[in-house]
């Protein structure tokens, strides 16, 4: 039988993708296969099972440490050919954008990369992907007998998955990298998650100093929120790449964003166009931000931002 | 150690406007991706550390600007600049483009590093940079924000989710940056002007030896649009303390503060 088969390092994503593969799955006559690959492999075989694998390829091969996209790419094709694979639904995180492009070209197929919507319509996928920086969506289709899709983590839910048999498969792998991992350390300072915060405060330029941030904090601090930012702020290391917000950063659908000193260039609001509110406050009344706010404050931050905390202290 | 970086020319993206949720790209200035840019600073930083020579190599279908914005390259610093300029371009999607610059890579004398931006302007897909590297058979590291020769090798360090990762690819190989890993230079004056005298050879699909007709696009786009934003656009006046007033009110009203 032909199998949907499902692949990203990050266990999470990879079970989303397990979840909706199963239901594309159906609807196709396809199995489900997914493969479990590098670090931690073996652990991830059960979840992914009950995510709605039928089959799980497993393999902790040393050429699969750090995950280099050459020898992952040759694992997906030789497993793909193994459990005859019509579509490879990938995370599309960083590594797994990387490796898209890689697997697409060994298996002789069309990919589409940074998925933020994948349906079927009449039997055939069609993937929506941001463009022009993120001016506008692309629906796209793919020709040919294998397609590959990197979907965006979190574009699917793995709640309430029906679960697949989960039989795990060790498949016989040749392998080789011609990465050398020199060393591999964790990264300093705190770690933040936004794509679940419900609240987030961005701050961007408009503060003038790193020292200023702590207004941006004492807001997010208020409204019970996170702070992320614009990529120009990390550039600065004023604040850690995990705090970006856009294209190359987090994309997040908060119930409140509110932006301060942000300009609204469209790869920094692509990461909140989900958003269920957004609100701005920036000095300069043209500012893009307002094209796209709900509510905004014309202001300078410096004056407007201690205003608002003492009023939501009050609330 | 000879690099070639492949360098694509964009609509500004900053400059696409939107109407009737449609982009209009008429009129839009031509320009080479931010991130090639970082690419290309990449490679003449490596190049001075290391020796050799950087080729900028770039795909495009017949257009008058290509010329022009090659020239930006060659101003920066790129040795030589070699344009794939085909009118079957135009229809190109990722894997087409890769299959030409694998080809236009395999007619160069001599090519010891790829470097490529992390995505591209318009497109953004990443795709290219992997698809060339699978194409040559070459490891590839994603992402480096540091980028140095090793002797017979590459090194790179890149920021991964929670890990800093320092990697070494041995020759040939291919790197994508990010933008943090350097501030392209401006070229200067007289930069600008001996740019016009820097070799650059402009060749067809067949002459690197292919078809266009094999080169079929796999992917095709129904439809490109902006997104419809339906939000309400309430701007408080007034004092500071009014301004706060009114705002606060708004988020209580909508249930996102205060329950
Ligand atoms: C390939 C690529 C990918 C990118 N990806 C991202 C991404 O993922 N995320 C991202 O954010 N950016 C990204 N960018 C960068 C993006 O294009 C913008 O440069 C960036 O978002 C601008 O950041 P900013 O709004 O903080 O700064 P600016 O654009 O400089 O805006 C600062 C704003 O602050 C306002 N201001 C100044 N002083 C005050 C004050 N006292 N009070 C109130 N307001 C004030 C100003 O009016 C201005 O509107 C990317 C760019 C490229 C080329
Ligand atoms: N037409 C092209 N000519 C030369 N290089 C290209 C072209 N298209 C893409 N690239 C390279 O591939 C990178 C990623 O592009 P993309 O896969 O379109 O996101 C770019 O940053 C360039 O370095």
């Amino acid at each position: 039988m032909a199998d949907l088969l499902v692949y990203s390092e990050k266990t999470q994503a990879a079970c989303e993708l397990a979840a909706k593969g199963r239901e594309f799955a159906q609807a196709l006559g396809l199995g489900v296969s997914a493969a479990a690959l590098g670090e931690g492999a073996a652990a991830a075989a059960a979840e992914l099972g009950a995510a709605g694998a039928d089959r799980v390829f497993v393999s902790e091969d040393p050429a699969l440490e750090g995950w280099p996209a050459d020898s992952v790419a040759v694992a997906l094709a030789q497993i793909a050919a193994e459990a005859d694979a019509k579509v490879v639904l990938l995370g599309s995180t960083r590594r797994g954008k990387e490796l898209a492009g890689r697997l697409a070209e060994k298996l002789g197929a069309g990919a589409v990369t940074d998925v933020n919507g994948l349906e079927l319509e009449g039997g055939e996928f069609v993937a929506a992907r941001y463009a022009f920086a993120g001016a506008t969506v692309a629906r796209e289709k793919v020709a040919g007998d294998v397609k590959v899709f990197a979907v965006m983590p979190k574009t699917f839910s793995s709640e309430g998955a029906t679960a697949g048999a989960g039989t795990v498969v060790t498949p016989a792998l040749e392998l080789a990298t011609g990465m050398k991992v020199v060393e591999r350390r964790a990264k300093e300072g705190d770690a933040v998650s936004l794509d679940a915060a419900p609240r987030i405060v961005g701050v961007g330029r408009g503060f003038a100093t790193r020292e200023d941030l702590s207004l941006g904090d004492q807001l997010a601090e208020a409204l019970e929120g996170v702070v992320g930012c614009t990529k120009s702020l990390a550039d600065f290391q004023w604040l850690g790449e995990d705090r970006i917000i856009g294209l190359s950063g987090a994309k997040t659908a908060p119930d409140l964003y509110l932006s301060v000193g942000i300009s609204g260039q469209v790869q920094h609001t692509v990461g909140v166009s989900s958003a269920k509110l957004i609100a701005a406050i920036n000095k300069d009344k043209d500012a893009p931000i307002f094209q796209m706010a709900d509510y905004g404050i014309v202001g300078d931050l410096y004056e407007v931002v201690p205003a608002v905390v003492e009023r939501l202290k009050v609330v | 150690m000879d690099i070639v970086v492949c360098v694509k020319t964009n609509p500004d993206p900053q400059m696409v406007r939107i109407k009737d949720r449609e982009p209009v790209i008429e009129a839009v200035p031509f320009k080479l991706g931010d991130l090639d840019k970082n690419a290309l600073e990449t490679a003449i930083q490596v190049r001075d550390a290391a020796g050799g020579k950087v080729v900028a190599l770039t795909v495009a279908e017949t257009n008058r600007k290509i010329k022009e914005t090659i020239k930006d390259a060659l101003a920066m610093g790129a040795d030589e600049a070699v344009i794939v300029d085909d009118p079957a371009a135009a229809t190109l999607d990722q894997a087409g483009v890769a299959t030409v610059i694998a080809a236009a890579v395999k007619k160069l004398p001599a090519c010891d590093l790829l470097l490529f931006g992390e995505g591209s302007s318009d497109n953004y897909t990443g795709q290219v940079p992997s698809r060339v590297a699978e194409k040559l058979g070459v490891p590839q590291v994603g992402y480096a924000r540091k980028v140095e020769a090793a002797g017979d090798a590459v090194r790179c360090e890149r920021s991964m989710d929670e890990m800093i990762e320092t990697l070494e690819l041995p020759l040939p190989a291919a790197v994508t940056v990010v933008s943090e890993i350097n501030e392209p230079r401006i070229p200067s004056l007289m930069h600008i002007m001996k740019a016009g005298s820097k070799p650059t050879q402009v060749w067809s699909l067949a002459d690197i030896g292919l078809d266009a007709g094999a080169l079929a696009p796999k992917q095709e786009v129904l439809s490109n649009l902006a997104e419809e934003q339906d939000r309400k656009h309430i701007v408080f006046e007034g004092t500071v303390a009014e301004q706060a007033e009114a705002f606060v009110n708004a988020l209580v009203k909508e249930g996102v503060v205060g329950r």
